[in-house]
């Protein structure tokens, strides 16, 4: 047994899970280590810059340790939480409980909790810091545009997302380097709107400029979060949790299906943003215009992930 | 000098191999370990189904009490699973409770009372839910048993699997689609082919190791 980390579509190889997690939990670590690193660089350079160190430096290093911690047990809970995931029982939603449950005893992992999203765009994200905490939602479109097959076939590829640990390092990613995106997004919109007009009212003088300062050190951020968020999305990702959910659902055919249906229905998912958009199964953005967007367009095509699912 | 050069690459030679023994070894204790708790998994779903059957049979007797001959196949097929001292014979029984309550169900269509009680609209779809698990359990556990088979059977563990007494384990076989036609009535007792052996536990725990 050989991992063919190349070959994404090959089903009958069984993919090392154990490679697999290996491999997402140090990239947790990398991740967290790039990010301290990298931050806590660029804030010590302003502080130079601006002239002489800060005294508050310190602090800023505790807080970015903190800001780590915090993303790493809270990330999931928050994910969840902005998404505006209800959690749901075996008797509010017997199918999706069933099918969950179903789908934990055929991978041997613990069953996770059940979220629902009342919005009626179909999509769906599993989250978690590992599979004793891991949590799996789905929008409420998911449950009523999907037949069982199809819907077993989504949730079987969350669930591949849970048992290889690429909740972990998908989760962490939100609260992590998603906060910076969402600001680098906010600031990027404020220098193109909100600056030339609105900048004529009685604003001082000392706090414009920090307002700048903070939209420039927030656009060199950019970037840097948006290759985060690349890593801990790749492409490969994405193919082989199709694969192993396939495997594990038996029934490749539907979850093209499922995907054919996600794709082709153009309603964006109004809960799902620049941090979260990661997580979900299919890109539940729905736009691509913008500069930034393309930044931080994250998701293999989906015409070849189907394509793949097809050949199996 | 040379000696001591030499004693020195023999003892770091041994202590690697005896390492790499023990890795092994624990390897293989590793996926014996996957095998018996993998079975649990599907044990826990036979439990749950042997422990409808009594509460079926009694809903079914009450509207169709007549159908003799389909109520004791499947009380049959659930003492045989309750017997069943290995996986491949849980198996095996387990199938045969399937085709049984398929037969009972098949029956049930002509008696419109029986179908709309409750009870028994509930006792059928948890035994649906039910079979589904043991589809899923059944995946895992053969996945499980593969893995450790493989290890068993392959160089270099096969040496210390033998060493040792690693026997493979048994599979989960689910039953052939159509292997027979269900028969709504074979009356010959002795028509069981593996009659549980000795008095096992009611569960059976996975063979190997044991």
């Amino acid at each position: 047994m050989t991992t063919a980390g190349s070959l994404p579509g090959t089903p009958d190889e069984p993919v090392l899970i154990y490679d697999r997690i290996g491999k997402n939990k140090r990239q947790t670590w990398l991740m967290m280590a790039v990010f301290v690193v990298l931050v806590g660089a660029l804030v010590t350079a302003l502080s130079y810059l601006l002239g002489g160190s800060w005294p508050v430096l310190p602090f800023v290093y505790a807080g970015l340790l903190a800001w780590v911690l915090f993303s790493y047990y809270m990330s999931s809970s928050i994910a969840l939480g902005v998404s505006g995931a209800r959690q749901v029982t075996r008797e509010d939603e017997p199918e999706l409980c069933r099918i969950v449950e179903n789908l934990s005893i055929g991978s041997g992992l613990p069953m996770p909790k059940v979220y629902v999203i009342e919005d009626s765009a179909p999509n769906a994200f599993a989250t978690g810091r590992d599979p004793k905490h891991a949590s799996v939602a789905a929008t409420r479109g998911l449950l009523d545009k999907l037949d069982k097959a199809e819907l077993e076939g989504v949730m079987a590829h969350e669930m591949s997302h849970v048992g290889n640990y690429d909740i972990r390092v998908m989760t962490i990613t939100v609260v992590l380097v998603g906060i910076i995106a969402l600001l680098a997004d906010f600031a990027m919109r404020w220098a193109w709107f909100g600056a030339g007009s609105r900048g004529s009212n009685k604003n001082k003088g000392g706090a414009a400029a920090i307002i700048v300062i903070v939209a420039i050190v927030l656009a060199i951020l950019a970037p840097i979060a948006a290759q985060l968020i690349h890593l801990a999305i790749s492409r490969q990702r994405e193919y082989l949790a199709d694969a192993s959910g396939a495997l594990l659902c038996r029934n490749p055919d539907a979850l093209a299906r499922a995907l054919e249906k996600i794709s082709a229905d153009r309603e964006p998912l109004e809960v799902a943003n620049k941090a979260t958009a990661h997580l979900y199964i299919e890109n539940p953005l729905k736009e691509h215009t913008s500069f930034l967007n393309n930044m931080f367009s994250t998701h293999p095509p989906v015409q070849e992930r189907i394509r793949l699912l097809r050949a199996m | 000098m040379a000696l001591w050069i030499t004693l020195g690459v023999i003892a770091v030679v041994l202590i690697l191999l005896v390492f790499t023994v023990i890795g092994m070894y624990n390897g293989l204790v590793r996926a014996r370990l996957r095998v018996k708790e993998a079975w649990s998994g599907i044990d826990v779903q036979l439990k749950r189904r042997t422990d409808l059957i009594p509460n079926l049979v009694e809903t079914v007797k009450g509207y169709a009490s007549h159908e003799k001959d389909t109520l004791e196949n499947v009380t049959r097929a659930r003492a045989m699973l309750q017997q069943a001292g290995t996986p491949a014979q849980a198996a095996e029984a387990n199938n045969m409770l399937t085709q049984t309550l398929r037969s009972l169900f098949a029956v049930a269509e002509a008696y419109p009372d029986l179908k709309a009680n409750q009870n028994f609209l509930d006792l059928q779809n948890e035994l649906s839910d039910i079979e589904e698990k043991i589809a899923y359990a059944r995946q895992f556990y053969n996945t499980n048993v593969l893995s450790y088979n493989e290890k068993t059977a392959t160089f270099p563990t096969v040496m210390f699997a033998n060493m040792f007494n690693f026997e493979p384990a048994e599979f989960f076989e689910a039953e052939e689609a159509e292997r027979e036609a269900p028969r709504v009535s074979f009356a010959s007792p002795p028509a069981t082919p593996s009659a549980g052996p000795s008095a096992g536990p009611p569960a059976a725990p996975p063979a190997p190791g044991t």
